[in-house]
């Protein structure tokens, strides 16, 4: 917190920061029709293709009875993957009073909130009877690993929606207040039910920061157990690859590291989109470098762990997973992901100039798109090596390739994802105005204060 | 009751019918209600073997079926007192894929469906190769049962593990499970899903199949409630397969139907279970191919190109 300013500079410095803030709110131009056109447009393709899915059976994918999972599951995997950095930067950075981290810390709960949704949304997409869901709830036995799922996705879901709606309600009550005169009537409207009647006393303060940190320490247990338990899908299997004792904290490691690069490819969207480099400043972006290096690096000690000791002993089932992932049809997949994806990142962030926002931004454009693919690595080979030869079936059943009604359908889940979070972004600041302030020095009463 | 009238259908007809959906709709059946005294007139049917016959419209009498939920209750119930168990004869196996061909007649299925396969099999570079037929090993401790999140697949108290075609929600989580590969998925509109409307689903046969659902070996469930080995078992001509109760210690010869002590067998012949150590505990035995009743043809495929 900087030093008290004078009542003047203080109002100044807040109307400077309201009205930056609420940029993505106001701005309407060409590229923003554009851009929830070409969403909105992919996102039905997709849905029309689900619609063929649904008709037809899910044979229109390129699973069969071996490969039995596929492009869908590898998909979720990576969002709940992706969704764990709002347990990391908006929880676990606040408890550890890390303060850099809190102007990001709603970006985070953005993506946490659009890839926990999604990654709920493609569970249903790759049931084979989706119109049963409901005996999920109706039949759920808690022996199996996907109830386990079904409850630590909707608590998660819950939690982060709170964790995003709490601390924005006195956001909400100063728009309520001071909105500018360019915002839709509509979104006042908005803003002035959601922000429940909040005047912005000391009482109510502390109840919000009651509330969130609660929520923050309810998320820590949620969010380990959300990827931890989405890992037992594979490891509570015999198959090799699989069977291993690593996994959950294999893939929370990873997590944290699509997660991270995922905020600092939004954190850059918006410093340019919405013209806010006085707010992710190069120090943030240096900052989520070292913390991307350091998830890194925890990253590639479970990788090792992962391959080199299986890869030691080469045991009959799992030799054949591995090698075919070191030197097999899957290597190119598997050597670009860890070489591009993992080890020149890391090297590279070491060196400062690499964690300014241009570098950086590429970087993790690099890095999440390695997590995509190995999260497709981690799926679809242990499948096509059962123990027991595959024989007397066709020859597409042994190996798996996506088909375009399955690439149709992922395409959707992207664009759904980037639809909430432009939604959002549309909808409410992108950073909490008051928690800003606050760290600005401005007191709380100002921001009560009405507009002139 | 429903038993009896059956029986006697059976009987006049000359085809073994199980207990499911016997005939291509029920709706069938029931106009044939009226025409008792009628004749000269023939009707096509499907048997649960798949085979068509023709039979004169006044032998037909309408099948009591039990109901979906009767059905339901019963198969997960199961035979009480009885543990099913299955001995294969991998000395006598030619490759003849006759339990293949009657299983998928019995229970519906496209021909790349396998709810039994045979497999050439090789354990290492330089031993004999020798055919394997598999079905589901119907595991004592089933990994495909654990993770299913609805129940729809169980086990049942005399040792099958069965689907519950009415109940799963497709999520496959089942077949990630099971390391013998025994399950299947209908991934499309099952084979002649329009000869089957209508026909009340049996659970202990499977049938009617169902898009989007899981369906694997079965033992025939529906067959040993009639007191019947078996589709496999009955269809195999070379003696390959034992099948009985472990808990009467008798297994009987589906080719030359002979019965003997189950443990002796096993015994003598130094049974194995395959993939032991993975503890699911199959309750499918298999004999050596040794002393084989014929040469191996065919090439070993790679087995995990
Ligand atoms: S063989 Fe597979 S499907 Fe059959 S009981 Fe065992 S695990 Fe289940
Ligand atoms: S696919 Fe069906 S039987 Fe298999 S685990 Fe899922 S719900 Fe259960």
């Amino acid at each position: 917190m900087e030093k008290t300013k004078s009542p003047e500079e203080s109002r100044k410095l807040l109307d400077k920061i309201t009205f930056d803030l609420t940029r993505s709110i106001v701005k309407r131009d060409e590229l923003t029709h554009f851009w929830y056109f070409l969403l909105i447009m992919f996102a039905a393709v997709g849905l029309w293709g689900w619609g063929i899915q649904i008709r037809d059976g899910l044979g229109v994918t390129g699973m069969r009875d071996y490969v039995s999972w596929g492009m869908y599951i590898a998909n979720f995997v990576f969002f709940v993957a992706v969704s764990l950095i709002g347990f990391l930067i908006s929880s676990t950075l606040h408890l550890l009073k890390i303060s850099w981290s809190k102007p990001i810390s709603r970006v985070a709960e953005q993506i946490a909130i659009a890839a926990v949704a999604l990654s709920g949304l493609i569970i249903v997409m790759d049931m084979g009877r989706p119109d049963r869901f409901l005996n999920v709830f109706l039949h759920g036995r808690f022996a199996s690993p996907i109830i386990w799922d079904v409850t630590v996705v909707t608590t998660y879901l819950t939690i982060s929606v709170l964790l995003y709606y709490i601390p924005l309600i006195p956001d909400l009550a100063l728009l309520r207040d001071r909105g500018s005169d360019d915002i839709p009537k509509w979104k006042m409207q908005v803003y002035k039910i959601m922000a429940l009647g909040w005047k912005g006393n000391a009482e109510q303060y502390k109840l919000v920061y009651h509330a969130m940190r609660v929520l923050m320490i309810l998320i820590l247990p949620v969010g380990l157990s959300i990827h931890t338990v989405t890992s037992w899908l594979f490891a509570a299997t015999l198959r090799s690859g699989w069977d291993t004792t690593i996994f959950g904290p294999y893939f929370v490691a990873g997590a944290f590291v699509a997660g991270s690069a995922a905020v600092v490819i939004l954190m850059y969207a918006y410093r340019v989109r919405y013209r806010l480099s006085d707010y992710f400043e190069e120090l943030h972006f240096d900052y989520m470098g070292k913390l991307l290096v350091f998830v890194c690096l925890v990253y590639l000690y479970f990788n090792i762990n992962e391959f080199w000791v299986p890869a030691y002993k080469m045991k009959t089932a799992e030799g054949i997973h591995l090698r075919n992932l070191f030197i097999g049809s899957y290597a190119p997949m598997f050597w670009s992901a860890q070489i591009l994806g993992l080890l020149l990142p890391i090297f590279l962030m070491l060196f400062r100039y690499f964690r300014k926002p241009v570098p950086l931004t590429i970087i993790s454009v690099f890095v999440l798109i390695a997590s995509w693919i190995k999260r497709y690595i981690i799926v679809i080979p242990t499948l096509e090596h059962p123990f027991l030869p595959i024989q007397n079936v066709p020859e597409h059943f042994k190996h798996y390739s996506p088909t375009s009604t399955e690439i149709m359908i992922t395409i959707f889940s992207f664009m759904a994802a980037l639809l909430i979070i432009t939604v959002l972004a549309k909808m409410f600041p992108v950073i909490t105005i008051w928690e800003y302030a606050e760290e600005k020095g401005i007191d709380k009463k100002f921001l009560a204060e009405p507009k002139k | 009751m429903e038993n009896k009238s059956r029986r006697n259908f059976v009987k006049k007809l000359g085809v073994s019918i199980g207990a499911a959906g016997l005939v291509g709709g029920s709706s069938i059946l029931s106009s044939c209600n009226q025409v008792e005294t009628a004749s000269g007139d023939t009707i096509t049917l499907l048997t649960s073997s798949g085979n068509l016959v023709e039979v004169d419209k006044s032998q037909l009498k309408p099948a009591e079926m039990p109901s979906l939920s009767e059905n339901q209750k019963r198969g997960r119930a199961g035979l009480p007192n009885r543990k099913w168990v299955m001995v294969i004869d991998l000395s006598k196996c030619r490759n003849a894929r006759e339990c293949m061909k009657g299983c998928q007649n019995h229970h519906q299925l496209r021909p790349e469906q396998h709810h039994i396969n045979v497999l050439q099999m090789q354990d290492a570079e330089h031993t004999a190769p020798y055919y394997m037929p598999k079905p589901c090993q119907h595991c004592d401790n089933p990994p495909c049962t654990k993770v299913c999140p609805v129940n729809a697949t169980f086990k049942r108290e005399d040792g099958i593990v069965l689907i519950d075609n009415e109940r799963c929600i497709g999520c496959r989580f089942c077949i990630a499970a099971c390391p013998y590969s025994a399950r299947v998925f209908n991934w499309f509109e099952p084979r002649d899903a329009e000869k089957y409307e209508g026909v009340t689903y049996n659970i202990e046969a499977n049938v009617p199949q169902k898009k989007g659902t899981i369906t694997k070996c079965l033992f025939s469930a529906d067959r040993l409630r009639d007191g019947k080995l078996p589709t496999c078992v009955s269809s195999c001509p070379n003696g390959v397969y034992w099948f009985g109760d472990q808990n009467e210690d008798a297994v009987t010869n589906g080719t030359t139907h002979e019965t003997t002590v189950f443990s002796k067998l096993i015994k003598d012949n130094a049974a194995y279970t395959i993939m032991e150590e993975l503890g699911t505990k199959p309750r499918v035995y298999y004999l050596p191919p040794k002393d084989r009743a014929f040469p191996f043809q065919g090439e070993i495929e790679d087995n995990h190109s």
